[in-house]
This record gives structure tokens, sequence and C-alpha cells, in this order.
């Protein structure tokens, strides 16, 4: 997939009407394409790349393949059942290779004031508000990745909550990849429009299923938040080691909006998953939670940029890495206070646990502070597990392996507290409990 | 049942801390270990539960004929070696019940015998609480972390009554509590003792002897054992204190 075979599969797509949609979306793409034609791959210069190399991307051969046919992937609502939380009731859309896949998808009717549409019938469907949304809040000027899912972007979903709404049930997508996505990038494109003093909950999860590997998933999310609105979002990164991820939600946040993010990245081969966004209105705020856990020879990089611009605006951010084998986390938190943004009230904290000696991280909280009256604070830890506390439980007749695993359980379980939907809770806890504890789960 | 012949040990790279160390327990009996600040009373304890930050230099001990320290930290306690730290370790994010119970469990499974869950697991600790006077509330908190002291120190002989060992080393557990927390510690340890386990307590004061009366009485000093005698050589060392016992330095020069 490098930069010049995508500018030809680009002119070959819009050739053939880019996908069809209303009429300002080829101008978007062309817009988006020559951006990306302009920025290229990010290099490690880029100071938003500099630990994480994405050669693998760029020299790969995924081809975007927006308006191909889905390629017969028969999956049955078994297969995708492991993926829902035990909630068949949720509301939920499922893409299979980066298309939408209407007979897995379903689950419950939203309720009046609530669309969730997938993307390809939006365009249709909604054509107005995706007008007035996409592309606005995710950066495709500045973000080559962005630039590129803008110029492919196919499939994906469009959910708006309208002013004033409480939808209790989450949306769930799940994008699915299987061994047919080998040699493909899946540009997904989801936009969340929540309406002022609405409240919903998002969940993503990117998972991959019967070994399927050499694809290349790049997600974008944006989502505006009116006035008031709490926007909970959560995606469970659990691709294949074997392939490439870059994932972005961007956000807008009007005043007094609250954006609840937890980011969990646990699979990859190389992934990368930012979390932006934009606190616009007085005395909004975000609280973003992320966990990486890494193994073997992955390299997964998270990327938080928090943009405080209005006075009296508020961030939480706690991300927690536990690195073993010869992986190589990321962690960059950057933290935007601008001139007007009197007030801000930023806490961001980044704590590494490295259990073998060959993993590294590299963390870099990022403070740029352009106003006087501001309480921000940072911190940044990477550290090994703590041999008295082993002894400790080795003292009571807990065997070696089994403390290890369940000192690096406690340091994880810290920040999967702060999910607040219970099953997800639940899942993440599993999750890490089978990455790190074997034996343990489940007792 | 312990048998520590010529121990010598050291630890953090210096000189050897304790410098041949003779000490036989059999089963029934309470011995106590006194001595000064410094004399190496911890690390006699920590040597004999294995912590790697201890190194031992000299000598050999044997528990229930096995060499010790051939034996993995868990291996002992799996063996039925107990000890109670005098500085009780936090562990944040492991729940006290979660801990135990995988404690309790990994014992129970390397004497071949089934796993209980959680329910009979909690039976087994409501008995135990009464005991130490702890309450329940406390099994969903952090090992030890943000425990006063004296809730740690109940902690360990709750973790000592539920885990039963055949030997229990308490390294002065007795220190920094008051007179109440001293009788349900010193309570609990003489509920706990059977025919067949023994105990070594260490303490600094004789005022713990009181309530748990020992058989034998060794005085620590500059890490050999001075001198050893019955019960009575507490109350001698609590008149006189530590100063009129030779060290054996001193012995030397
Ligand atoms: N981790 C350590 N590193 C270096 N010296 C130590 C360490 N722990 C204890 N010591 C030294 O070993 C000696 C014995 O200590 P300890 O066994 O704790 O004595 P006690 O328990 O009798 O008060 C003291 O002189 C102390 O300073
Ligand atoms: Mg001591």
């Amino acid at each position: 997939m490098t930069a010049p075979v995508l500018l030809r599969d680009f002119e070959t797509f819009a050739a053939n009407g880019g996908g069809s949609g209303p009429s300002w979306l080829l101008p978007l793409r062309r817009q988006a394409i020559d951006r990306f034609a302009a920025l290229g791959f990010p290099t490690p210069k880029n100071e938003d790349w500099h630990f994480t190399s994405v050669v693998p991307i760029a020299e790969g051969s995924f081809r975007a393949v927006p308006d191909a046919p889905a390629r017969s992937v028969r999956l049955g609502r078994a297969d995708v059942e492991a993926f829902t939380f035990g909630r068949p009731d949720w509301i939920r859309l499922v893409f299979v290779n980066g298309r939408f896949d209407a007979s897995l998808s379903g689950g419950a009717t939203p309720p009046t004031g609530v669309t969730v549409t997938d993307l390809a019938t939006a365009w249709h469907e909604q054509p107005d508000v995706l007008e007035r949304y996409v592309g606005t809040v995710a950066d495709f000027q500045r973000t080559a990745f962005t630039a590129l899912n803008t110029a492919f972007m196919h499939d994906g979903a469009a959910i708006q909550i309208a002013p004033n709404v409480e939808l209790e049930t989450p949306v769930h997508l799940v994008f699915v990849s299987t061994p047919e996505a080998a040699g493909t990038a899946s540009h997904v494109r989801t936009l969340v429009v929540a309406g002022h003093q609405s409240k919903a909950t998002v969940i993503e999860s990117y998972v991959s299923l019967g070994g399927a590997k050499g694809y290349f998933t790049n997600a974008v999310t944006e989502a505006v938040l009116g006035d008031g609105a709490t926007l909970t979002h959560v995606k469970l990164q659990t691709e294949s080691e074997q392939a490439f991820h870059v994932g972005t939600l961007q956000a807008h946040q009007g005043r007094d909006s609250h954006l609840v993010s937890f980011s969990y990245a646990a699979g990859g081969e190389l992934a990368r998953t930012n979390v932006y966004t934009r606190l616009a209105g007085e005395g909004c705020g975000a609280t973003l939670h992320g966990l990486y856990l890494l193994d073997g020879q992955q390299h997964v990089d998270q990327q938080t940029r928090i943009e405080h611009a209005s006075p009296n605006t508020f961030s939480r951010e706690v991300y927690k890495g536990v690195l073993d084998g010869s992986s190589h986390g990321v962690f960059n938190g950057q933290v935007y206070v601008r001139p007007e943004a009197q007030k801000t009230d930023g806490k961001q904290e980044n704590n590494n646990l490295l259990l073998s000696a060959q993993a590294r991280v590299d963390t870099k909280p990022q403070l740029e502070i352009f106003a006087d009256d501001v309480k921000c604070t940072h911190g940044a830890t990477v550290g090994r597990l703590d041999e008295l506390a082993l002894f400790y439980m080795k003292s009571r007749g807990i065997g070696a392996e089994q403390a290890r695993k369940l000192l690096t359980y406690a340091f994880a379980a810290g920040v999967i507290e702060a999910v607040g939907v219970p099953e997800v809770r639940a899942e993440l806890e599993a999750l890490t409990l089978r990455r790190f504890t074997g034996a343990l789960a489940g007792s | 049942m312990l048998d520590i012949r010529d121990l010598q040990a050291k630890v953090g790279g210096g000189n050897d801390i304790l410098k041949g160390i003779n000490l036989a327990v059999k089963a029934g009996e309470i011995h106590a270990v006194m001595g000064p600040n410094g004399s190496g009373k911890s690390t006699l304890a920590q040597v004999l539960a294995g912590n790697p930050a201890y190194e031992v230099t000299g000598g050999s001990a044997t528990f229930d004929g096995r060499d010790l320290f051939g034996m993995q930290p868990e291996e002992r306690a799996q063996a039925g070696l107990f000890m109670a730290f005098q500085y009780p370790v936090e562990i944040p994010g492991v729940s006290n019940a979660y801990f135990l119970r995988s404690a309790y469990n990994e014992i129970r499974k390397a004497h071949g015998e089934e796993e209980v869950d959680p329910l009979e697991f909690l039976d087994i600790m409501e008995r135990n609480l009464a005991l130490v006077d702890m309450d329940q509330s406390m099994l969903q908190r952090s090992v030890n972390a943000g425990f006063s002291g004296g809730e740690k120190k109940r902690n360990e002989i709750l973790q000592m009554a539920v885990l039963r060992p055949r030997l229990a080393i308490l390294d002065e557990t007795d220190s920094g509590l008051d007179i109440d927390a001293l009788r349900i510690v010193a309570e609990g340890v003489n509920k706990l003792r059977r025919p067949d386990n023994a105990t070594i307590v260490v303490t600094h004061y004789q005022r713990l002897l009181n309530h748990i009366v020992p058989d034998f009485v060794h005085v620590l000093s500059a890490g050999r054992i001075v001198k050893s005698g019955g019960k009575e050589l507490a109350l001698e060392l609590e008149e006189k204190g530590y100063d009129w016992l030779e060290t054996p330095a001193e012995a030397v020069a």
C-alpha cells in the first residue's frame, strides 16, 4: 500500500463514482486524498509518530477496495456471539472485513429519537446530517491515516441521539476480520452526533476470527457532543496479532458535555489508537482511560490529545500498560491549554509494568499550557513487579508463576474498574485474566 | 521438626549478620527468640521463610527432615512453614479474600486435596475472622493496603489461622500493638496450638510472653544465640535489659 498505489486506487475508485453517495462526498474524498498525497505516511520525524514506524503498513500491500463487492464470507450469528458480551439485545451493527453485514446485525430497535444506521445507507437516508458533520471533526488536514480513511471510507455507522434523549441500551459496533481479509485495508467510518443533554454509550469491538492475519484496519470515529451531552465510548481492540490497526476517535465537545472514553488494546502486530478531543464549550470535560496488554513482538501505540479550548474545562486521564515478551508500547499524552482556557483542571497518569527484560515502553506526557490560571498534573511510571510482594505471596504458598500473574492482574484491574458498563467490565476482567493468569481465570 | 545448624547468612552484600545459629524445635514446643534491635532476629525469620534478598552463606536447616534451603519459599509454605512478617507487605489491587483463598488452595493442591470454592472458603473465613476480631468487610479490601499497624498484625494471625501451619514464626507480631490487640494476637496463637505444631515467637519485649508462655527462651545478640533457658530467662531480661549480656564479638576479642 505504498502511497502511489493508493493514489492510483483512488482514481479508479473515483472514476467508478467514488462509492456513490451525495454529490458533496466525492469532492470531500478528493480533498482528503490530495491531503494524503501531500502528507504521505508519517515517518518517525513526525513528532506524533516518534516511537512508531508505519513502514510495515506503508509498504504492505493492503489495498483499499471500498467498491469491490463484499467477499463471499459467510458468518453465522454463532460466529460472532463470543463478541456480544452475552447481550444479544443491545443495538448492534456487525461488519465483516469492513463491510456491513445486515444478517448478523440487529438486537434492540433504537427508541424514538435515536437512529443507528449503517453508513452506506445513511449517505442516502441522512445526507444532510452527514454533510454537516462528516470530515469536520476528524481532522484529515493534519493526520494522514484520517485523510486516507476519508478518501476511501465506505461502511461504518451513523448514530444520532436527539436532544434530551437518554439511550439506556448501548450501541455496539463489531468489526470482525476473517482470513479472507488478508491483503486488504478497511477504512470504516463512524459518526456519532449526541444532541444537547443526551446520553449514550457506544462500544466498538475490533476482533478477528479463524486465524485472520495480514490485514489492515484504519478506523475513524468522529463524535459531536452537544451542550450537556454525555457520551461513553468504549473501544476494545483485540485484532489478530498478525494484523495492523490504526483507530482514531476524535470528538468535539459542547458546553458542559462529558466524554468518557475507555480504550483497551491487546491485539495487532502494529497498532495505534488515537483519542482526540476538543473541549470547545465552557465547563465540559473528558475522562480517558486506557489499558494496553502486549506480548511477543507486538508494537502498540496510544496517543491522546486533549485540547482545552474554553474556561473551566477538565480532563482526567489514566492509561496503564503491561508489557511482556519483546513487545514495545508507546504512550503519548498531549494536553493543550489554549490561552482562553483559564481554570483548566487536568490530571494525567500513565503507569507501565514491564514483565520481561526485553519489553520496552516509551511514555511521553506532553503538556503545552498557554493559560496562566490552570491546574495540570501528570505522572508517568515504568516499573517491574514488586519483589517483596512476590515473596510475600510465595511465603503463603502461592507459586511463583501464580504470584506474578496475580500481581499483574492487580495492576491492570485498577483501570478496568473505570468501565461503567458491567458486562463490558466483566469481559475486560476475563480477557485480562486470560492473558495473564491462565488457571486463575474464573476462580 | 526444625533443626538449624551453624547457620550463617547475610543481606545486601555486607558481612554476615547471622554468625552461626544453632536451634532445634520439636513438635508441641514454643520457643521465644529475644534480643536487642539489629541482633538478627528478622534476618533469621526471613532466611527461614526463604526471602531471596537474604543469602545463606553457611550451615544448614532441615524442616521435617527436608533440606529447607533447597526448597522454594512456596514449597516451604506448602510444607507447613509460616512466617508472620514484622512489616507485612501491602498488595494494592489483590483482595484479602482472593489472596488467602489462592494460598489456601495452593497448599491444598500441594497435598493432593481438592480446592475449595469461594462459598466454602467464606465459611472458613467467617470462623477465623472471629478469632482475630476482624470484620468481614476486610475480605474485599486489598491485602494490608491502608491497614493500620494493628490491623496488619492481626491479618498475619488471620492468615496463620486459615493456613494452619505446622511451624509458625512470628516476627515481632506484638510490636506496636496496644494491650487489647496484643491479647487478641496471643489468644489467636494459643487457640491454634496443637501437639503436632510448633511456634517460634520473635519478640523484643517480655510482655507478650505473659500471654504466650514459651518452653524455651533464646537470646540473640550480634548474630549468635548467646543464652538459652526456660521462661524465667525472659523475666530476667525484662529486669536487667540486654546490656548485661556479653556480646560474642567481645567474647572473641
Ligand atoms: N536489607 C538490608 N540491607 C543491609 N543491612 C540490613 C538489611 N536488613 C537488615 N540489615 C542489617 O542487619 C542487621 C540485623 O537486622 P535485623 O535482622 O532486622 O535485626 P532485628 O530484627 O533483630 O532487629 C542490622 O544491623 C541491620 O541494619
Ligand atoms: Mg526485626
